[in-house]
């Protein structure tokens, strides 16, 4: 605190929004300076939520550790998983089988959809209208009962393991998704209705919080914040893992560089994971859920880097092998942490109001920032 | 038939035969003071109640159905908890402004209640300045909400009374503007009066397109003055986290509370009296027969349905409406709505002039 | 842009890079003294063109430190990574954030983390832990903390 109010000229107001604010969903702690109403400076403060799961993963097993992540970003918690099982498998050159490859991306998706979900409803809540979050979570609620149905947990699947998936689908979870789907193309127009379409709203998000595309790449920003300023950086399309390459969909990219296109872009990502759920839902083959691994993980000695796209955006996961049983240096390159760096550059100079706007499209989950 | 005004009449006459005439006027005053306690603590009740239950029935959801049947006691219960918490005052705050807010407030929304018509020869004070009396105590209901905001000595608390101060002035001159094109027909700004001349027909169906306009431009504007979404930015809880009221519990959050609803009762009363014609029942022109059934319908029930109406669709706006940045909350009211209203009284004057309305 | 072009490219730009074999990227090992012009070259060279810092990091080999970088480019997709061997006593190296400026939170988590100290940092401070952990730096191998217990 001291040092921001050195920086200060009379006049200014200094305001903490957090750790315990309704808009920073969770323990962020912002130090805005103010002018008036307009920003002037924005510094976060983070660690509210730390609990150094890079460190704890040291001395956890390669099939312990994976479980950890589902705590970092714990929206796309899946995917977490997905980036660590995968990376322990490039370390052990494990063939994961077909079946387990197209579960895996299924629930993925899911997992992106259920994120987005939850997303726009918080959005909407921070730009004052609350009625859109009851909306989201009828959907979401749905995706819940899919995951807790053939996972045994809602939230934090864990649903992963070096090799495959836990166990088995769900006889059902066909049946449920197809209807999740047939539920989620009834809805999706309340959502145009209810809020892309409004007028305060496209007021409210046009010309806000603008990131140019040289910004968001020097950054390091990924993930929809990217996509909304016109950069395409889906490593599903670059970098493509499991059998993302075999499957159609489109990289959504707009060029508004603002709060809108980052919102339009989240709103159709949405729409796209529902098109690979539609294109891999009958077509789950047959075959092992799992592959054949030993009860003992270790890695070679060596370092393995594995990269996915969560719903948040880049999510990489850098192990540093000594040939044990435990990694010896892990990395997670989480998504928000550089998605956060960028808030002061777009939040200065606009209105307190903005803010909140901006952070919610830069879709920021806390504890997959502090880790 | 049952009417409040014969229930008022026959108290009034009981109590100038049985005591003498000052007494009889002490007694009736303090049964006026008691009625409008009553009637505060009743609508405030009644009003967060409707608000939970409309908000759920948008929100696709069941609100509270616990306490009571239906779930129709639960702002008894709360009002209860309330009561019974702690009134926290801050270290810092400057205490007799702080206790003294949540009271002026209150007061305001008390007083507002004077002139209102609530059925037929059913008013506490029919003043002959009846709607200016309206306008110029509700200004007073941003002095209290500047003087929460300022003791309270949290920076939330001033961002938010500043902001509410900004709008409630600001919002105040389309309110006014809109109400003079109504008085500007009707030639009184008595309240008896300007329902007496709606007999006829409503002024929002009288008036043609300028007072519809006018109706519009008023809704939006008590919206704002009321400080209710989507221009709720003096409480903006996603921002401020509670605006000028973050710092207050317990009772004193609860008064606060309470004149918000019935300030917005007020305004929809207000605003039904003028534009909807107050107590009186829907009319058509010659249809004898049709305007006699709708004479059967109580007074009372015309105004508290028009007035519930108006409610509604305040509490319709808060629960689908994201909210507004505070420059355009200015900007819409100085570059646009008093920009029509000027326009639109004008006109309104002429067609007046010109007795081009029915 | 494969691995091998890369590796003739950059030994024309900086003779003293050592590579080191297996991996599934080229990593280039580096001088501290070196890194800075060295990554701007990296970043600015039209062949090259790596705009992307996705990871960095620091690895605590106990006898030394080892700073990470993952660069891309967004353009040509080929990938780098360079290290850059610290003394663990006195950790200086040149920061990066000039050229990327993601480098500049990344960097203050390793400062705090491993006790790195970036030279010309903007603003190197403190991010995630709280006030007073100076000197303690909970990510090297040999921190412990017998009252918040992190190792399990």
């Amino acid at each position: 605190m001291v040092e921001e109010l050195g920086k200060t000229t009379e006049g200014d107001l200094i305001i903490n929004v957090g750790p315990q604010h309704p808009a920073t969903h969770g323990v962020l702690h912002l130090v805005i300076t103010l002018n008036g109403e307009t920003i002037k400076n924005v510094e976060p403060h983070l660690g509210y939520i730390h609990r150094s799961i890079e460190k704890m993963s040291e001395s956890l097993t390669y099939r312990q550790f994976i479980y950890v992540t589902s705590r970092m970003d714990y929206l796309s918690a899946h995917i977490n998983n997905h980036a660590c099982a995968m990376c322990v498998e490039k370390g052990l050159q494990i063939e994961v089988p077909e079946r387990a490859q197209v579960i895996r991306v299924i629930m993925d998706e899911l997992t992106r959809i259920a994120s987005h979900e939850l997303w726009w409803g918080a959005m909407a809540m921070d730009l004052g209208a609350l009625t859109p979050f009851f909306y989201a979570f009828r959907e979401r609620e749905t995706i819940n009962e899919i995951m807790e149905e053939t996972c045994g947990a809602r939230l934090t699947m864990n649903y992963m393991v070096p090799g495959g998936v836990l166990q088995d689908l769900h006889p059902d979870f066909q049946r449920k998704v197809k209807e999740f789907i047939q539920l989620y193309k009834r809805k999706i127009h309340e959502y145009d209705e209810l809020v892309t379409g409004n007028i305060i709203f496209q007021n409210r998000m046009k010309g806000v919080g603008y990131l140019s595309p040289e910004d968001a790449v020097s950054y390091g920003c990924s993930g929809p914040v990217t996509r909304g300023s016109g950069v395409s950086s889906d490593i599903r399309k670059h970098y493509p893992y499991e059998i993302y390459d075999k499957l159609e969909f489109d990289e959504i990219l707009e060029t508004g560089c603002d709060s809108f296109a980052r919102y339009l872009v989240r709103i159709r990502e949405m729409e796209q994971s529902v098109r690979i759920i539609e294109q891999l839902i009958d077509n789950i083959p047959e075959g092992d859920y799992q592959a054949k691994t030993k009860a003992v993980l270790k890695l070679p000695k060596g370092e393995f880097y594995q990269r996915v796209e969560t719903a948040r955006g880049e999510l990489g996961v850098y192990i540093v092998s000594e040939g044990g049983t435990t990694p010896y240096r892990i990395k997670y390159r989480s998504p928000g942490f550089s998605n956060l760096s960028v808030l002061n550059k777009i939040a200065t100079g606009s209105k307190l109001g903005d803010l909140v706007a901006m952070m919610g499209t830069l879709d920021l989950v806390i504890p997959d920032i502090d880790r | 038939m049952w009417s409040l005004s014969q229930i008022a009449g026959s108290i009034h006459e009981w109590l100038s035969t049985t005591f003498n005439p000052t007494i009889a006027l002490v007694l009736e005053m303090v049964i006026a003071g008691v009625a409008i306690i009553g009637l505060f603590a009743v609508l405030g009740l009644v009003l967060v109640i409707m608000e939970r239950k409309v908000a759920a029935w948008i929100q696709i959801r069941l609100g509270p159905n616990r306490v009571g049947p239906k779930g129709l006691l639960q702002s008894a219960a709360d009002t209860v908890k309330l009561l019974v918490k702690e009134g926290m005052t801050p270290d810092g705050a400057d205490k007799f402004l702080f206790n003294l807010a949540p009271f002026i407030a209150m007061i305001v929304a008390m007083l507002l209640m004077a002139p209102i018509a609530f059925a037929k020869d059913f008013q506490f004070w029919d003043l002959n300045i009846g709607i200016l009396y309206v306008s110029s105590i509700s200004s007073i209901m941003v002095i209290s909400i500047l003087m929460a905001g300022w003791s309270s000595n949290n920076k939330y608390s001033l961002m938010g009374a500043m902001r509410s101060g900004a709008q409630i002035v600001s919002y105040e001159l389309s309110a006014g503007l809109a109400i003079l094109t109504i008085v500007v027909l009707t030639g009184s700004l008595q309240v008896s009066e300007i329902v007496q001349s709606q007999a006829n027909g409503w002024w929002l169906f009288k008036g043609h397109i300028p007072a519809i306009i006018a109706f519009v431009i008023f809704m939006i504007a008590v919206t704002a003055e009321t400080n209710r979404a989507p221009f709720d930015l003096a409480e903006a809880e996603s921002e401020l986290t509670a605006g000028f009221h973050t710092e207050y519990s317990g009772m004193k959050f609860a008064l606060f509370f309470l004149s918000e609803y019935v300030n917005v009762f007020i305004v929809c009363a207000i605003g039904a009296t003028l534009f909807l014609g107050g107590w009186m029942p829907f009319h058509i022109g010659n249809w004898e027969a049709f305007n006699h059934v709708m004479d059967y319908i109580p007074s009372s029930i015309w105004f508290f349905g028009k007035t519930f109406f108006l409610i509604f669709l305040i509490m319709w706006f808060r629960w689908t409406f994201p909210r507004l940045r505070i420059d355009q909350l200015l900007n819409l009211e100085w570059k646009y709505l008093l920009p029509i209203s000027m326009v639109n009284l004008l006109l309104m004057t002429a067609l007046a002039i010109l007795g081009w309305y029915f | 842009m494969q691995n091998e072009e890369l590796k003739t490219i950059i030994t024309e730009l900086l003779p003293a890079a050592a590579f080191e074999e297996g991996g599934e990227w080229l990593n280039v090992q580096v001088e501290a003294a070196d890194l800075l012009a060295f990554a701007g070259q990296l970043r600015n060279r039209p062949d090259l063109n790596f705009d992307y810092l996705f990871c960095l990091t620091c690895v605590d080999w106990k006898t030394h430190l080892t700073m990470v970088y993952h660069l891309r480019s967004t353009q040509y997709k080929h990938h780098l990574v360079l290290k850059v061997k610290l003394n663990r006593d006195q950790p200086d190296v040149e920061t990066l954030s000039a050229i990327w400026r993601t480098a500049e939170f990344l960097e203050r988590e390793v400062y705090e983390m491993f006790g790195v100290n970036f030279l010309n940092h903007p603003d190197l401070r403190l991010l995630i832990l709280p006030d007073g952990w100076e000197g303690k730096n909970p990510m090297r191998k040999d921190f412990e903390d017998p009252i918040n217990m992190i190792k399990l």
